[in-house]
């Protein structure tokens, strides 16, 4: 037996390289791994430096329309920062270099003249520990639809009621609006975040590890979200779980060292990798 | 069985230190407390907090310290207003829109941490300078003026503190709904209101409580300031006052004034926390 972390140092620079030659070869036809959904999200000739350390390598990808996708991988392998970099929450970090594009629609996200807080909107975040806003249950879905010009009290309330209903809030909390975003449970304020993101309308849901603070029956609340929600949006979700992965994703990429090493359909991944270090990885030799 | 008998008595050495420190200064802070109380309890009378002093009142004839009262309020209320007009922005600008490791912000802390230790007499001739330079005579103004620069640095400091310890995710979140920093305010004071009621207390605290800055600048009247530009009476100007006269009477009185100092601060205290509960059930 070879302890865990020796195996992970067989894959040298050559190999890597290697990788990646082949990994190309498959992305000239690109596409044909996504044909069910076009795509939505466009990543192109990504790079991020934080510092001196090179965290995302070239990295391409499409993110399909209309479908869950999980990004899997060990670790420090550049997920959550790829997941940062669609929104550009990354350039709140001091020291960060970004090359490359993220297509959203056809749109630069990178670009200087996009507008920010238009590609933020369509982008609805959920974040690992659910992060409600210091304020009541209905100012927490409230206050996204007010930056965004809603003033009016009557509409304010049915989009309230809309996205609570939607992420099956509703029931338990429609006596309660007035109370902190805080009295809820970490389950329901998971929900509520997610109902939050859902009430400036986005287009792409992107969710890191949105599970990894929760409990089992409320994970599984949020996951049969995610399945609910996915005829209407893009889902994104960065996951250190496998078997979810295996219960929810319609496509996985699969990340090592900041490099997209396999990219395809759930079950052609997940079933039967082709890269040797998604292979290890599924087989639990690293994580 | 000896290593375990070590850590007990080492437990109980740190304990006992604890307790010790604890002791000798709530011990110190009650006599100061009693002294004061000792002393001003005689000489408190109705009329001490509702009446401006007469003819004589130093000399030990009839009167109040009303005067005295008002125009503390007056100042400590103006100054941090005034003080909190800037700090608030300042402690804004520096969490939302300066990195942490950019110098200007590493500049502003350093300096407000160095204005926090300059002596408020300091302050006082600043103040007064200030206010030869303005033309203004000692008046109110310059007595709120002069306060709220001394106070700045103590509400900047404390607030920017609490500020920094917002959650990066809370700042995120709301971003990512669409958010401009600037629309991220209200979600980020919110989540720092205990913050800047702590921050005002001991501001008021420091600025009601000061003598030096306000000697310069206030000046001193028996009457109550009806216009800005009027001279104010101030508690710890009646305190040194009295306190400097050779007729015991008088001596006793300014105990008085000290007492009703300490109860404005104390009372300060009580609804500053009432307040903070209301307004922090929303903090996450």
């Amino acid at each position: 037996m070879i302890p865990n972390f020796l195996r992970v140092e067989k894959y040298t620079d050559s190999y890597m390289e290697k990788l990646h030659i082949e990994r190309e070869a498959v992305s000239e036809n690109g596409n044909s791994l996504f044909l069910k959904h076009k795509p939505h999200l466009s990543v192109r000739n990504l790079n991020v430096h934080l510092t001196a350390n090179h965290i995302l390598k070239n990295v391409n990808l499409d993110i399909p329309d209309k479908a869950i996708t999980c990004i899997i991988g060990p670790s420090g392998c550049g997920k959550t920062t790829l997941l940062k970099t669609f929104n550009r929450l990354l350039q709140n970090s001091p020291d960060v270099k970004i090359d490359g594009e993220v297509l959203v629609d056809g749109e630069n996200v990178h670009d200087r003249n996009a507008n920010i807080e238009d590609i933020r909107k369509k982008m609805g975040l959920l974040s690992q520990r659910p992060c409600p806003l210091p304020m009541s249950i209905f100012d927490n879905i409230a206050y996204g639809p007010r930056i965004h010009g809603i003033r009016r009290k009557s509409t304010l309330k049915i989009i309230v009621e809309k996205y609570l209903t939607e992420v099956g809030l509703w029931d338990e909390v429609k006596d309660r609006l007035k109370s902190p975003a805080t009295s809820l449970s970490i389950g329901q304020q998971q929900r509520l975040c997610l109902a939050r993101g859902l009430a400036v309308k986005p287009e792409i849901l992107l969710g890191d590890e949105a599970t990894s603070a929760l409990d089992p029956i409320s994970s599984k609340k949020i996951e049969e979200l995610f399945l609910k929600l996915k005829d209407q949006y893009s889902i994104v979700l960065v996951t250190h779980t496998l078997r979810q992965a295996k219960r929810i994703a319609d496509y996985v990429i699969f990340m090592y060292l900041g490099e997209v090493i396999e990219a395809g359909s759930a079950s052609e991944v997940l079933n039967n990798p082709q890269q040797k270090l998604t292979q290890e990885y599924l087989g639990g030799n690293f994580s | 069985m000896r290593h375990r008998g070590i850590k007990k008595t080492e437990e109980g050495i740190f304990k006992g230190l604890m307790i010790l420190a604890t002791l000798t200064i709530v011990i110190s802070l009650f006599m100061i407390v009693v002294a004061i109380v000792k002393r001003g309890l005689p000489a408190m009378s109705w009329d001490m907090v509702s009446k401006i002093p007469s003819g004589g009142f130093y000399l030990g004839k009839e009167g109040g310290l009303l005067n005295a009262i008002v125009g503390s309020v007056y100042i400590v209320v103006g100054s941090v207003t005034l003080g909190l007009c800037f700090s608030l922005p300042i402690v804004l600008y520096l969490n939302l829109y300066l990195s942490e490791k950019s110098q200007l912000a590493q500049i502003t802390r350093l300096s407000f941490d160095v204005l926090f230790g300059i002596p408020s007499i300091v302050y006082g001739a600043f103040g007064f300078t200030l206010m030869v330079y303005l033309g203004l005579r000692s008046s109110l103004l310059a007595g709120i003026l002069t306060v709220a620069i001394l106070i700045i640095p103590i509400l900047i400091r404390s607030i920017d503190e609490v500020m920094r310890r917002v959650p990066k995710e809370m700042k995120d979140a709301a971003l990512s709904l669409g958010a401009t920093k600037s629309e991220i305010i209200k979600p980020m004071l919110k989540q720092v209101v205990p913050g800047i009621i702590t921050a005002v207390l001991l501001s008021v605290g420091r600025g009601i409580g000061d003598a030096a800055s306000v000697l310069f600048t206030a000046g001193y009247t028996d009457s109550i300031p009806t216009s800005l530009s009027q001279p104010v009476a101030t508690l710890p100007l009646a305190i040194f006052f009295q306190l400097s006269s050779p007729i015991a009477e008088v001596q006793d009185r300014a105990y008085a004034a000290a007492l009703i100092l300490t109860f404005i601060v104390l009372l300060l205290s009580i609804s500053a926390r009432i307040f903070s509960r209301k307004f922090s059930k929303n903090k996450i």
